[in-house]
């Protein structure tokens, strides 16, 4: 959407001329791509499967704009057929008068012309939105069915916002760049030939003195482009630097509330945003002035195309339609020129989106399983740790040599300060991680010989952090077991001590989560996931702080729920609450992310190590209080 | 939308500067075929070449003054855009600022930040395209008059032509622009499915839903395609039939043009002139589709502005608001009771407890019973529905907001740090604390070793949000933050819950040791936290379920012995 420059002088305007061609993006900054011929190769071959399609395109583009550049050939014609009658009646000529006959027949053929000029461009452009969608749709399923086969170390290593804005972003600049700039390419190049070669048949004179004209506008525009890329790139800067700050305090809002700091925070912003008001304004006006240049250069070329042009229809050296058709040809001139220009830059940054994609694309992908072991039914949930090594990092080894045994039914609790790295456990039964070495046997199998959703099904898991997704309450609890009925969803939330609260809401059941759950507190939705995890069904628990943000009253009644879930089932617990850590068979002890001590409470105590240092900060304290009360 | 052009008035001058320049850019634009008319009908028909020559001077002035204009009105727009924009996001945000925690939960943060970049960025983008919007509808009102004054008769067919464009124009758009809104509705529930799927990566495979998740994106693709594909139809009919329109409009003027000639009632050089007239409508009417498109994103960004702008907050500091000194330091609740808007129950009801300096009042009770909000109510974010708040003896709502909130050190349940160093973000409590003020702080708040760990210890640079810490070391950052305050009343809002067993037992010694003036307020989910207090306040659903210490508590609070059973082993609580 731009400001164009004022060359409407020229007939037969081409639709094409009207895309993102000439955007206001003129003079920013471009990126670009790594490795530009192995991106576009790659991408063509994504074009590959519509490759009759866009042959067609071809064809229909590059006649289209034939048509339309014939145009002003003929209306000259007919302009110079006018002038010649009316100059012939002018001097009195005998019978003179214009001839109609030839201007009918040129003014039918122009409608012709323009009438198929128009049909194919709506042929091209039609085709060109069914194969764009096609192929965007196609990457679109490319990227969400590989986010689904990438190891879990990919989620965590990378934010989330890269891989937002190259399954986004990056795909529109693809769709626009083939719904625009490609057939724009085209025509242009067509138009920038076909002009050159019918101003020279009209008159090599005037097409030099045209031709003179585009190194001084190729000149000025890089001239102004390089002083405002300056600018845009400060604008730019300042800018991110106004959103940080926006979106810290607001995010901070409490604080910067609650220390009086807001008088601060305003002026941190005027500070920011006067530095943007300056590099603002010059990097648009600068610009800004591409378009009068332009269109002053182009008006240049115009008088010239005039003055020589009259003078040398006086001296009868071309005709007077031919100024018309000349006139129109330089004003058209220019604007493809622009155009390739600034497609060049288009297509710069589709080939750095697309290498962004193809990076996605290229993840490794998760181990497969080595064989298809099914797995034998009814599952005990006997767990075994064999020699297990682990690292996230291949220099820094984790877990060296982890042996552990859990019987059917027991509970293993996990404990350790915050960040000792209790959650690589989970990791690994899961096998969202692989393990470097060693072996998990569950009742006995290797835990690599399962299918990973066989091997997930066995597993029931509450999170530390809630996820819940924007639908229903009912279709969250369910998300646990598919086709599970109402009585079961209700039934869950019954034991999760979530129906209360559920049926105050005023939807129950049916209300509808918004995007950050906001509507629920978060010990509700914590109770939500409990109820998910209850539905599942699961033969082994794991239980990851799940409870820790639920008030300890309506702890006591999960914990029941719980207990009677865990009945049965081996179960993993994370946990802060040493009392719960008391009871369980096993306890591991985890500190900077790998497990220094196992055992029962007793024989940890008795080591007198880690745990019972940790144990007995909190018991001697909580003691000590109490004696002091009592 | 319209409304926020009011900030417009200070940019008055400027602009009416920029709409005279384009006025005469226009007309200069529309001078040179009229020119080159004179060229063709008197210069070339007599082969006067001294004539030509003139009038090619004549046109490079005129070209040249229309390209000035144009220079001094892109100067004059640039400086009064970006001077609105400035001016809009300024006010915004410190609109913003001024807002209570009601209206940022009625707003919501995310869509706050969101009002105060993109949308002010749209609106600005239209100020930006003004000089189109000027451009535009002055070319084509000074095409159509030029073309009639040169021949009236001839420029019916423009006559026919303009209105048959502009009802083509506006049926198609009346089309496309709800499919518009449907595309950006499909677009946002893409990005949805995505990103639910990125933050709940592990639930999703934990609970094998992978495949789910996959029809659901292919759901939402599929539908965003079809729609799209819809879109782009409409667009790409669009200028060929606009084009054809044309076209053929022009290829009529050359032939009744022709006629006119013939019968001697226009000469050929204005033929020509015309022509080109009708080439510049033409453009015009293409820009303002463009101007059609634009309006109706950006009026959508300006409502919500609005929305931002016309949200006053309720809490403002009262006429004869005085500050805070002396006094005292004791807290009063006096049967307070508040209600969230547009809630049926009130979120607390009937609370009465007095805070006294030197002295621990803890506040216990289950999610959702309103500890936090009884902290909301002392730092007024929100205002009670009833009852009264005292500090020092005054009522909350007299104190002057700073001088209330200066003499409160709190410390919220989620660590917030902002971006900067170590010590900045315990300074953001004080500003003016020296060195060893702040080393202090940290160091009661168990914070002085990890940060001795830290690569530039005190000057190590946190990542926005203090992304590169755990959420203890935040927590005990933000800890320090409220003691480098030096405040009377200390507001600790289930702080320690992120800390170990360890870290927590000695910061809580630590910090008896050190501050013994001042009141504490302590909300706490373990009670080996609150064991000591001086008095404990036990909350369920909003209402007093009991007040004492724990000995006292244990004999008579029942809800309280149940929180206390859930928690310690017998041996701890005999």
């Amino acid at each position: 959407m731009s400001d164009k420059p004022n060359q409407n002088r020229s007939a037969g305007v081409s639709p094409a001329h009207f895309g993102r061609g000439g955007m206001g993006a003129m003079g920013m900054p471009v990126q670009k791509a790594k490795n530009f011929k192995a991106t576009l190769k790659r991408l063509l071959t994504y074009m590959l499967p519509f490759r009759t399609q866009l042959a067609l395109v071809l064809l229909t583009a590059v006649l289209s704009t034939m048509f339309s550049i014939v145009a002003p050939k003929l209306m000259g014609q007919a302009t110079t057929t006018l002038f010649e009658g009316s100059m012939a009646k002018i001097k009195g000529v005998a019978g003179a008068k214009i001839d109609f006959d030839t201007i009918i027949h040129i003014v039918l053929t122009l409608a012709a012309l323009y009438i198929l000029s128009s049909v194919l461009t709506f042929i091209q452009q039609r085709i060109m939105v069914g194969v764009t969608q096609k192929m965007v749709y196609n990457l679109r399923e490319q990227i969400s069915d590989k986010l689904t086969r990438v190891p879990l170390s990919f989620f965590d290593s990378r934010s989330q916002g890269d891989t937002m804005s190259r399954a986004t972003n990056d795909v529109d600049t693809i769709s626009s760049t083939m719904q625009q700039s490609l057939t724009q390419l085209i025509t242009s190049i067509v138009t920038l030939l076909g002009i050159i070669i019918m101003m020279l048949t009209i008159s090599p004179l005037l097409t030099l003195v045209t031709l003179i004209t585009l190194p001084l506008s190729i000149l000025g525009t890089k001239m102004i482009a390089s002083r405002s890329q300056q600018f845009f790139k400060g604008q730019q800067r300042t800018l991110g630097e106004l959103n940080g700050h926006v979106e810290e305090m607001y995010t901070g809002h409490t604080i910067v509330k609650a220390f009086g700091h807001e008088r601060k925070s305003v002026e941190r912003f005027n500070e920011i945003n006067d530095r943007l008001y300056h590099s603002g304004w010059k990097a648009q006006f600068i610009s800004g002035l591409i378009f009068p240049l332009m269109s002053f250069i182009g008006n240049i070329g115009y008088v010239f195309v005039s003055v020589i042009g009259g003078v040398l229809v006086t001296n009868g050296a071309i005709r007077i339609g031919d100024i018309l058709a000349f006139i129109q040809y330089s004003g058209q001139f220019g604007m493809p020129i622009t155009q390739v220009a600034n497609i060049a830059n288009v297509i710069q940054s589709t080939i750095a989106a697309a290498e962004r994609i193809f990076e996605l694309l290229d993840e490794p992908e998760e181990v497969q399983q080595r064989a298809d072991a099914p797995i034998s039914k009814p599952v005990h949930g006997h767990v075994t740790f064999e020699h297990v090594a682990f690292s996230y990092k291949e220099d820094t080894p984790l877990i060296t040599n982890m042996n552990i045994e859990v019987q059917p039914g027991q509970t293993v609790a996990i404990v350790g300060p915050t960040g000792a790295g209790k959650t690589t456990i989970v990791n690994l039964l899961m096998r969202f991680y692989e393990l470097s070495g060693g072996q998990i046997r569950i009742d006995g199998s290797d835990t690599r010989d399962m299918a990973r959703s066989d091997l997930r099904e066995l597993f029931g898991m509450v999170l530390q952090d809630t996820w819940l997704f924007n639908g229903t309450i009912r279709d969250n609890i369910a998300y646990g077991r598919e086709q599970a009925s109402e009585a079961d969803i209700i039934a869950a939330a019954k034991a999760a001590y979530a129906d209360h609260f559920i049926r105050t809401l005023p939807d129950g059941y049916d209300t509808v989560l918004n995007e950050e759950a906001s509507n629920l507190s978060h010990g509700q939705k914590q109770l939500l996931t409990i109820a998910r995890a209850i539905l599942a069904d699961p033969a082994i628990l794991i239980l990851d702080e799940a409870t820790s943000s639920v008030d300890t009253r309506t702890e006591v009644s999960i914990q029941k729920a719980m207990n009677h879930l865990m009945e049965g089932r081996t179960s993993f617990v994370i946990a802060h609450r040493l009392s719960t850590i008391r009871d369980a068979d096993l306890i591991l002890v985890m500190n900077h992310g790998s497990v220094i001590e196992q055992g029962t409470h007793e024989q940890l105590l008795e080591q007198k190590g880690f745990y019972a240092d940790l144990y007995n900060s909190q018991f001697a304290q909580s003691t000590a209080i109490s004696r002091n009360a009592g | 939308m319209f409304k926020l052009f009011r900030l417009l008035k200070p940019y008055r001058l400027q602009l009416t500067g920029v709409v005279v320049f384009m006025l005469m850019q226009s007309l200069a634009q529309l001078y040179l075929p009229t020119l080159l008319a004179d060229i063709v009908d008197h210069g070339v028909v007599n082969g006067d070449i001294p004539y030509i020559l003139k009038f090619g001077a004549y046109m490079l002035c005129v070209a040249l003054g229309a390209t000035v204009c144009v220079v001094i009105a892109s100067y004059l727009l640039a400086r009064s855009a970006t001077g609105f924009s400035r001016d809009l996001r300024r006010k915004v945000f410190a609109h913003v600022e001024s807002f209570s925690l009601g209206e940022f939960d009625k707003l919501s943060t995310a869509s706050l930040i969101t009002r105060t970049t993109n949308d002010i960025q749209q609106v600005s983008q239209v100020i930006v395209m003004m000089r189109m919007f000027i451009g535009a509808p002055t070319m084509l009102i000074g095409g159509v008059i030029m073309a009639t004054l040169k021949d009236a008769k001839l420029a019916l067919v423009l006559d026919c032509i303009i209105p048959i464009l502009a009802i083509a124009i506006v049926a198609i758009m009346r089309k496309g622009i709800p499919l518009f809104k449907s595309l950006q509705v499909k677009i946002d529930q893409i990005n949805l499915v995505l990103r639910e799927n990125l933050t709940g990566i592990r639930v999703i495979r934990a609970f094998n839903r992978s495949a789910h998740e996959q029809r659901k994106f292919e759901k939402a693709n599929t539908d965003y395609t079809q729609t799209a594909i819809k879109v782009n139809i409409i667009m790409s009919t669009m200028m060929p039939v606009m084009m054809l329109v044309f076209n053929l409009g022009v290829v009529a003027i050359l032939w009744y043009g022709g006629i006119r000639i013939d019968n001697n009632d226009m000469q050929i050089g204005d033929l020509m002139a015309f022509i080109q007239y009708a080439m510049q409508i033409m453009m015009s009417m293409f820009m303002m589709t463009m101007i059609f498109v634009m309006i109706p994103r950006a009026s959508a960004s300006g409502v919500r502005i609005n929305e931002v702008l016309d949200t006053q907050s309720v809490i403002r500091n009262s006429d004869a608001s005085e500050s805070l000194s002396g006094g005292g330091s004791a807290v009063e609740f006096r049967e307070v009771s508040f209600s969230y808007p547009g809630a049926e129950q009130p979120a607390v009801r009937g609370i009465s407890f007095r805070a006294e300096p030197g002295q621990v009042t803890a506040i216990i009770g289950g999610t959702g019973s309103g500890k936090t909000t009884l902290m909301n109510l002392l730092l007024r974010f929100y205002d009670v529905s009833s009852g009264q708040i005292n500090i020092g003896g005054k009522p909350i709502q007299a104190l002057d907001l700073e001088s209330l909130r200066s003499r409160i050190g709190y410390v919220p349940q989620k660590a917030v740090l902002f971006s900067g160093t170590v010590a900045d973000n315990i300074r953001y409590g004080q500003e003016e604390a020296a060195d060893e003020d702040v080393r202090r702080a940290a160091g009661i708040a168990q914070a002085g070793d990890f940060i001795a760990e830290m690569k530039d210890g005190y000057d190590a640079v946190l990542a926005q949000g203090g992304k590169n810490l755990s959420g203890g070391q935040k927590q005990r950052l933000s800890i320090a933050r409220a003691l480098v305050r030096k405040p009377d009343i200390y507001v600790f809002d289930d702080s320690f819950s992120a800390l170990d067993f360890k870290t927590d037992a000695k910061l809580r010694a630590a910090l008896k040791a050190e501050v013994q003036e001042a009141a504490f307020i302590i909300v706490a989910q373990r009670v080996s936290t609150i064991m000591d207090a001086d008095r404990i306040l036990v909350l369920e659903d909003g209402a007093m379920a009991g007040i004492g210490t724990h000995d006292e508590l244990m004999q008579s609070c029942k809800v309280y012995q149940e929180i206390v059973a859930s928690q310690l082993s017998e041996e701890e609580i005999a």
